[in-house]
């Protein structure tokens, strides 16, 4: 078991032809994703990476079969790609690439509510079932097939937590980046839930950063709902206010959106907080109690 | 992206919003000349810089006579405006917009924002006007007004006239304000805002509704379709160093600690900031290197951290996922020997080929501290630039 991703996953990626979508494309395949198409629009027909290329999602889709697409095109084009990607059926949609204007998510995340659909990102490293199926830019070999779910807003550091619960020897059930823009696709909260409900994730790492209300919300739905054990850790205390840290999401406005605040809320939710971005796994040892 | 509040107020005017005659001018002279053609015999003179608070600070002035206006530009123009919302250094000063004034009567705040809760563009409004909204928020929530724009079908009149008469506005003032309202929404669609605000917007004495202020945000990321708004852009108001860091494609926000930090990814950069503080450091700045972190990359990042002379020790934090850790260190050893870096430089490699990306550093002779994890590498880091703070 797992969250989202399985090794029967058909998985399509949208960009394929260019140099990110053809880079990672190679690092999926490798991995054992079942990458089963690409989708470059005027390519249709031909073959890359030993995989047709087909002119539009719908006809990728139709040819595969498949439910989960990976998004490699640049910004200005990404709202086209992912609504193209969910008019066609699409059940997961990975969208990698930064710098999304924000009213075009706005106008994505409306269109998402109304689907049954879910966006991973934009702007983050995306999803991996260790040993089973990679859709992203995450370096493979540090994941091991395992026990403990990953949430983070970043990139380099869920590599962080993901390395420490190798090392630890728990490995991981499902590793989810949910990106560093201020409108996501996919909040803390939706990605708990389904830890919570997964048989193979034993325990959760939350790794959130400053800016926004989204650690506070999930602090408020672990509280309710998730009884596995939690530790969390959140980047940014030394970030100066009013200052974006090179995340679009990550930046303190009008005094909301600190660590401070954050590691309060996780912390009154009985959530187990590291100050040290080098001690989730210890206190994943400490509180699980595993060896 | 910020814009001046003269560059606001022209939108606002293409946009049929109701604003004062002003002319934005780089000079004593000029400010004169503008002046006399708005006529009259009162004008309101203001510094043109990206942050609030210019009134406190003496950046906005009620000037009599022209000699007044005079004075307020020459004193002015070349100098920096300090305020509540800049550094200690302050804003330079390079134009002062001279307006005609009019007189008021009440004073209502008008403003919007993308609102990350609830995924929509959200308008705030508020009677009361003229300080800032935060602290109106902070002390009487009650007195915020919102209304959230649906992404389908846009701002709709009714939003208007529902703020204009929880504002208390009457007769032709709540057509007044809806129109304002309406106009507002479509400029911040259209020019791919992020935030907009109006305060004050005010009564005037003769029962108008005004936009006495303006302020726009434009997203950085949509400029690429905002060509006009992008060479609104002002230099001037930016960071030297973050100006010069975005050239690179890095991401720099300078901090006062004396540990440079070179990171790969904004979190791990921030997360790396942070240990340094609980090691009892203080870091120099934030710096996000990019996933590929090139030879490049690394060579211009040392540059930028060592352009700051409080920088004692600098640590380099690499997690490589697709990029091998070897290759960087090829490139830390290139940028160290041609920057001519004096300080201790501590490395911390994960992932991708770190062992021999730490044999490599080991080997080149260099003064290159090699830490064979986090906490290792900010506890050497403190200790090279002098031990704890």
């Amino acid at each position: 078991m797992s969250i989202l991703v399985n090794k029967d996953t058909k998985v399509i990626c949208q960009g394929f032809t260019g140099s990110q979508g053809t880079l990672h494309s190679e690092q999926a395949i490798a991995y054992g994703t079942q990458l089963v198409a690409g989708v470059t629009p005027g390519k249709g027909g031909i073959e890359h990476l030993g995989l047709p290329v087909f002119d539009t999602v719908a006809a990728a889709v139709a040819a595969t079969g498949a439910t989960a697409s990976v998004i490699y095109v640049p910004a200005p084009f990404c709202k086209d790609s992912i609504l193209e990607a969910l008019d066609s059926g699409i059940q997961l949609v990975v969208c990698i690439s930064e710098g999304i204007p924000i009213l075009d998510m706005l106008a994505v995340k409306a269109k998402l509510d109304t689907t049954g659909a879910r966006l991973i990102g934009p702007n983050c490293p995306g999803v991996i079932t260790p040993g089973e199926c990679k859709i992203g830019i995450m370096p493979g070999d540090i994941h091991l097939p395992g026990k403990v779910g990953i949430v983070s807003r970043s990139g380099t550091l869920t590599y962080e937590a993901v390395k420490q619960t190798t090392d630890h020897g728990f490995g991981q059930s499902t590793c989810v980046g949910i990106g560093g823009d201020p409108i996501p696709g996919t909040h803390f909260i939706d990605i708990l839930a389904l830890f919570q409900d997964d048989q193979a994730t034993e325990a959760i790492v939350m790794v959130g950063e400053i800016g926004g209300t989204a650690e506070e919300e999930a602090a408020a739905f672990i509280e309710a709902n998730v009884t596995k054990p939690v530790v969390s850790y959140i980047a940014g205390v030394t970030a100066p206010p009013g200052k974006r840290m090179g995340h679009a999401g990550a930046i303190i406005t009008g005094g909301k959106g600190t660590a401070a605040e954050k590691f309060a809320a996780l912390e009154a939710a009985g959530v187990r907080t590291v100050r040290s971005l080098a001690e989730i796994g210890d206190a994943l040892a400490e509180i699980t109690g595993w060896d | 992206m910020n814009l001046h509040e003269y560059q606001a107020k022209a939108l606002f005017a293409d946009y049929g919003l109701p604003v004062s005659e002003g002319y934005a001018v780089d000079t004593a002279d000029e400010a004169v000349a503008a002046a006399e053609k708005l006529g009259g015999t009162r004008w309101v003179v203001k510094v043109q810089v990206h942050a609030g608070g210019r009134g406190k600070a003496g950046g906005v002035k009620l000037a009599d006579t022209l000699d007044e206006v005079r004075a307020f530009a020459d004193h002015w123009i070349g100098r920096h405006l300090v305020t509540v919302q800049t550094d200690a250094n302050g804003q330079p000063v390079s134009k002062i917009y001279v307006e005609s004034c009019i007189d008021i009567d009440r004073e209502l705040y008008l403003g919007a924002v993308v609102d990350r809760g609830s995924r929509r563009v959200v308008f705030m409004a508020s009677t009361e006007g003229g300080v800032e909204i935060e602290q109106v928020a902070q002390a009487t929530p009650e007195k915020i007004l919102r209304q959230a724009i649906d992404p389908y079908v846009g701002a709709q009149p009714y939003q208007g006239r529902e703020l204009a008469f929880q504002l208390g506005l009457q007769g032709d003032q709540v057509q007044q304000f809806m129109n304002i309202f309406l106009g507002l929404a479509k400029l911040f669609e259209e020019l791919d805002c992020s935030l907009l605000e109006v305060n004050p917007l005010v009564i005037t004495a003769a029962g108008d509704v005004h936009c006495l202020d303006a302020k726009v945000t434009i997203d950085g990321n949509a400029l690429y379709r905002q060509k006009r708004l992008a060479e609104l852009r002002d230099p001037t108001q930016e960071d030297a160093r973050e100006l010069e860091a975005a050239a690179h494609n890095l991401n720099y926000v300078a901090l006062d600690g004396n540990i440079g930090c070179m990171v790969n990814g904004a979190g791990l950069a921030m997360g790396t900031m942070d240990l340094v503080k609980l090691h009892g450091g203080n870091p120099a700045n934030f710096l996000d290197v990019g996933g590929a972190a090139t030879e490049e990359a690394v060579s211009e990042a040392f540059k930028i951290i060592l352009s700051d002379s409080n920088v004692k020790a600098v640590l380099i934090n690499i997690f490589g996922g697709i990029v091998s850790c070897a290759t960087i260190a090829e490139g830390i050893i290139g940028a160290v020997q041609e920057a001519g870096v004096e300080v201790p430089v501590v490395v911390r490699f994960e992932g991708n080929s770190s062992r021999q990306g730490r044999q490599i550093l080991l080997d080149s002779g260099l003064n290159i501290i090699a830490a064979t994890s986090l906490t290792e590498a900010a506890e050497k880091s403190v200790a090279a630039a002098g031990g704890q703070a």
